[in-house]
């Protein structure tokens, strides 16, 4: 059986202040396997991906990736650093956050460039990493003057310009129009055909069966509150309750073509010609 | 009016007003013309080196050739040479003037004009306040020039080229590009405030208002900035920032420069001529 890229054994992380984000979680991630993590707003997601791309370390327990235990004297030795930097990229949420640099083309440069790749390979993964997101023509903009989805597609770059072989993608569908969601789909889902690991964090149950082969739900008390397949998770709509992942309201007809999920008032004319079954 | 609907108001203008002005010299950096499609690192040099000779020059007309020469320089690069005058000129008696208003009164020399109260305008105090006010709008003019036509991120890179420490550029560009954020978050956070405030505030109520949304910004700000560099740190970022030069000199960039240059020189030392 190959070596997980990741593996927590109980691992807690807990603030400055004190405040808890994870509490006791204990999971490994295989090369190659796409999972969603799953929870509510503040149950923890961003801080696991965190602690995944080394940026945070456990307060508690032990996490290991590709075999070695991340702690912050790991990353001062700067060949860990820079081999584990090369093959783990994390998006952040916030695109804002992520896009600092004065134009779309040094912001694809930044990565490959902090990782003393030659020059001439720098600006080759630049383009090509430019040309896959179709964001040629961005090349000389302010990533500010951007709209939401350009900027997504130029946060990907960022990253995909380092070649990684692990994706950290937190949240990345929020704020997306439905083309742009789409589209974004679409790029997890050659990621994850291509034999990369993909972890993405998310409360869209909507994204879930189409870019996860394994589903990680984490509750409101910070704790993993189950594991399983899409179908099996999602089909659980108490443990999607009791972890605030969904409303009454929100029911799939599982019999119908894609489970057709959807959200209505009960009360109001339900006209879809099928009975509500979930 | 001064109610705190007025004061949200004028806040939200002046933001407009400043987000407008990075557009605007954006826009006018991309349009064609002579200065915008000179090589950044030329126009550096070449400005610089101007730059100099209008602060060494002790002869007004000099300063005033060079004056001309930002002038023409504006008029061939498409610039628009009315807002490029009123930006020097409106602005410069507030700042540079209330430095050089003593220097009026308080330089001893020949009487040029005699005021009530027994104050005296010296012929000496009006040629400093004069020479300072010019050299400072000269100066001013130059490094407008620059910003004008040179989109900020070729600006950055060019001064990286230039050996400028990458830490300093890097400053640079990520205060400039979060200034830019910032201040969207303050639109919206006057916006939301004005959308909810109804009737007057009372002056109290309006500077708690002020310090509330002072610190929420300040708060916001110590978050990003430590975001951003957890997204540095994870693409690599280890304290050297690296950037890659993609600049080519061609014939045009070096007889300009040499152009600029040259003109430069020349001031200098007509310049130490007085006069």
């Amino acid at each position: 059986m190959a070596e997980p890229v990741f593996a927590l054994q109980n691992v807690d992380f807990a603030y400055d202040s004190g405040q808890m984000a994870l509490q006791d979680v204990s999971l490994s991630i295989c090369p190659g396997e796409r999972i969603v993590v799953l929870g509510s707003n503040g149950s923890g997601k961003s801080t696991l991906l965190k602690l995944l791309d080394g940026l945070y370390y456990p307060t508690g327990g032990e996490l290991k990736a590709f075999g070695r235990a991340l702690t912050e004297a790991a990353f001062a030795d700067d060949a860990f650093n820079f081999a584990f930097r090369r093959r783990v990229g994390l998006v952040f949420q916030d695109t804002d956050v992520q896009l600092f640099n004065a134009s779309v083309f040094d912001e694809v440069a930044f990565a490959p460039l902090q990782l003393d790749l030659p020059r001439a390979d720098v600006t080759a993964r630049v383009e090509a990493a430019m040309r896959d997101l179709r964001i040629e023509r961005l090349r000389d903009r302010a990533p500010h003057r951007l709209s939401g989805g350009e900027k997504r597609r130029v946060a990907l770059a960022s990253v995909l310009s380092l070649g990684p072989e692990v994706w950290l993608l937190d949240e990345p569908t929020t704020g997306l129009d439905p083309r742009s969601q789409s589209w974004l789909v679409d790029f997890i889902c050659a990621q994850g055909a291509a034999g990369r690991t993909v972890v993405t964090a998310t409360h869209d149950l909507t994204i879930v069966d189409t870019i996860a082969d394994r589903v990680l739900v984490f509750g409101e008390d910070h704790r993993l509150a189950a594991a399983g397949t899409p179908a099996e998770i999602l089909s659980n709509s108490e443990l999607l309750l009791a972890c605030n992942l969904t409303h009454e309201h929100w029911h799939r007809h599982p019999e119908k073509p894609d489970g057709h999920r959807h959200l209505h008032y009960h009360g109001a004319p339900h006209d879809h010609g099928h009975e509500r079954t979930g | 009016m001064a109610s705190a609907r007025g004061a949200i108001e004028r806040t939200l203008a002046e933001i407009g007003h400043v987000l407008e002005q990075s557009l605007f010299a954006e826009t006018l950096s991309r349009q064609p013309g002579l200065l915008q499609a000179l090589d950044p690192r030329v126009k550096i040099v070449g400005l610089l080196a101007l730059l100099v000779s209008v602060s060494v020059s002790r002869n007004l007309w000099v300063i005033g050739g060079l004056y001309g020469v930002a002038l023409a320089l504006a008029v061939v690069s498409r610039l628009p040479v009315g807002a490029f005058v009123r930006r020097v000129w409106l602005v410069l008696p507030f700042f540079t003037g209330m430095v050089a208003l003593p220097a009026l009164f308080m330089t001893p020399g020949p009487t040029l004009w005699s005021l009530p109260f027994d104050w005296v305008i010296t012929r000496t105090g009006a040629l400093t306040a004069l020479f300072l006010l010019t050299r400072v709008g000269t100066s001013v003019s130059f490094a407008l020039l620059l910003i004008w036509t040179t989109p900020w991120n070729t600006l950055l890179k060019a001064l990286s080229v230039l050996r400028v420490p990458d830490g300093f550029i890097l400053i640079l560009a990520m205060t400039y590009r979060y200034i830019a954020l910032l201040l969207g978050i303050v639109d919206d956070m006057f916006l939301s405030r004005k959308s909810r405030v109804v009737g007057k505030l009372s002056t109290a109520d309006e500077r708690r208002l002020l310090a509330a949304s002072a610190g929420a910004l300040l708060g916001r700000s110590l978050q990003l900035s430590t975001e951003v560099y957890l997204a540095m740190q994870s693409r690599g970022y280890r304290g050297r920032p690296r950037t890659l030069d993609t600049f080519a000199m061609t014939a045009r960039d070096w007889a300009w420069s040499f152009g600029l240059v040259a003109l430069a020189a020349v001031a200098m030392v007509v310049g130490q001529v007085g006069g």
